[in-house]
């Protein structure tokens, strides 16, 4: 293993520390181990909390500021944060209007985030719960625990901080949450396994010629393994998982992020993302706005996902509303 | 079972994870994200700091604390659940010497706390697999005149056959679920796990008990 690290126990509250010396906007709260905006709580406006293991960066703590999240609960690597952490960050947020937890549909980040409402509850905090489970590689079914959260968890966060941001009430910005959820489908594939520190060595082993297809972001293995195939086939394995489990009609309009996984260079990510919008336009389906680049990652797997979201004029005026935090700014 | 002894078992507990880190890391690398036993060896480490010096009025206590420190400090699913566990067997044990049939109760409270938590049943390639089956056995030991030691002895071996029965299964839980298929022949690191916390419980109470002549 060959890491830019001091030692494995430590990445996580060193990388913490370089954060808050990097964006004097931000309030990290070292000892709960939180990321906070610094004008947190704003009165009257509804608080939004995310978080989930580390190793995603920048999900989440670079979506905190204005206009999108108001705190993250960034866990060890890959392990979902504890409730005292999401606890202390809802509390650090919560401005009279209520919480809304975003959380990615993973036991951990279910169970930990189910204990902390609670918690928050006894306190006198109400939260609203998004759960999102927008990779389609995993069927909803008996069989599994659900769909991952992976790629639309940014959409969420952006269209709901958005939404509180201009005021609107807890219910509503949960609402909307939802909605984005519900109209997002998102599909990976990997050609590397990525490395943890405190495991030191790959999570399993790629041969050259072949890719994981339908992986999620924590560096597990997929549903199956296939030989390596061009950019324009794996785009066409993605589209055709995310039509077959919420398809797209003509005339849809989309935001699509076609997200590096951490080691895959822009440079492919463009090359993927002309090939997913060629699909898409001969399928009828107008790519409104997009993202590419590395936004949910998986420490240094190298592999994309393709995210689509279908947009109406609400959810694309949230979206082009301003916003600013490390990782994604415009409009202010 | 008095406090002393729970005590005991807790911090051998705690070796036990400490020196099996990276067996359970590794068995999470096939099917999960390479981190249970790194997670459970933090929780554990906190748990003997929090109970260093810890003044108990019962052996509730000790579980209780337990528990609270593993949920403040595991996360993951491990970290809820087996804290959740913990803490609910430490609801129902108040006294500071607690009996054979107390401790199958608790067992029981324990494993009822965290199915109602994560949803599982045995089949499903989890913690319920080694701990449902250990409970039966604990309970059937002592149904047949059974000691604490001759119990926990039952139930850890229960546990550890429960464990490996996992490797055939398809999980339907937790984040090996999402191999689907793929997820079969492979043992279930938290299956692994439970069988460790059974097979302390056997260890101290085999060292706690009066010696007995084999008829």
């Amino acid at each position: 293993m060959k890491k830019f690290i001091n030692a494995p126990d430590d990445v996580v509250r060193e990388a913490l520390a370089g954060v808050a010396a990097a964006h004097a906007d931000l309030r990290v709260d070292v000892s709960n181990q939180i990321v906070v905006r610094t004008d947190a709580p704003v009165a009257g406006k509804v608080g939004l909390v995310s978080g989930g293991g580390s190793g995603h960066e920048p999900l989440h703590g670079g979506f905190v500021g204005a206009g999108m999240l108001d705190a993250a609960a960034p866990g060890e690597i890959f392990t979902s944060p504890v409730p005292d952490q999401i606890l202390a960050a809802t509390k650090a947020v919560d401005g009279g209007a209520g919480v809304v937890h975003i959380v990615k549909n993973y036991t951990g980040d279910v169970l930990n985030f189910q204990m902390a409402a609670e918690l928050a509850l006894d306190d006198g905090v109400r939260v609203e719960t998004v759960l999102v489970d927008d990779d389609v590689a995993v069927e909803n079914s008996t069989w599994t625990a659900g769909r991952r959260g992976t790629g639309a968890t940014l959409i969420v966060e952006k269209v709901a901080g958005a939404a509180a941001a201009e005021g609107q009430a807890l219910e509503a910005v949960a609402g909307v949450g939802r909605r984005i959820n519900e109209s997002s489908a998102s599909f990976a594939v990997a050609l590397t396994a990525c490395t943890t520190p405190a495991a030191g060595k790959p999570g399993f082993d790629l041969p050259d010629d072949e890719m994981e297809v339908g992986v999620g972001i924590h560096g597990e293995p997929g549903r199956r393994r296939e030989k390596l195939l061009s950019a324009k086939e794996i785009v066409r394995i993605a589209y055709d998982a995310i039509q077959s489990a919420k398809p797209l009609q003509p005339a849809d309009r989309v935001i699509v992020i076609v997200n590096g996984l951490g080691a895959t260079p822009l440079i492919e990510l463009y090359l993927l993302f002309g090939e997913v919008a060629a699909v898409l336009k001969d399928a009828g389906v107008e790519i409104v706005r997009n993202l590419v680049g590395n936004y949910v990652t998986s420490l240094d797997m190298a592999g994309m996902s393709v995210t689509v979201c279908r947009a109406d004029d609400e959810i694309l005026r949230l979206w082009d509303a301003p916003v600013r935090t490390p990782a994604l700014r415009w409009g202010t | 079972m008095d406090i002393p002894l729970t005590r005991t078992w807790i911090t051998t507990v705690a070796t036990t994870i400490a020196e099996q880190s990276d067996y359970l890391t590794q068995l999470d690398s096939a099917i999960g994200d390479a981190d249970h036993g790194v997670n459970m060896n933090r929780g554990f480490s906190a748990v003997v700091a929090a109970l260093d010096g810890y003044e108990a009025t019962s052996v509730g206590d000790v579980l209780l604390r337990t528990g609270t420190t593993l949920v403040s400090r595991v996360g993951g699913a491990s970290g809820p659940l087996y804290g959740t566990a913990f803490r609910a067997m430490g609801k129902v044990l108040d006294g500071t010497d607690v009996d054979d049939r107390d401790v199958a109760a608790a067992l029981r409270a324990g494993l009822e706390g965290l199915q109602k938590l994560g949803a599982a049943v045995p089949g499903d390639k989890t913690i319920v697999d080694a701990y449902a089956p250990a409970l039966e056995a604990f309970d059937s030991d002592l149904d047949n005149g059974g000691t604490l030691a001759s119990a926990a002895s039952a139930a850890a071996d229960a546990a550890r056959d429960g464990m490996r029965g996992t490797t055939a299964m398809q999980a339907r839980k937790g984040r090996a679920s999402y191999l689907g298929p793929r997820s079969v022949g492979h043992q279930d690191p938290g299956a692994t796990s439970t069988w460790l916390i059974f097979r302390a419980l056997a260890e101290v109470t085999d060292r706690a008990a009066p010696s007995t002549v084999e008829a």
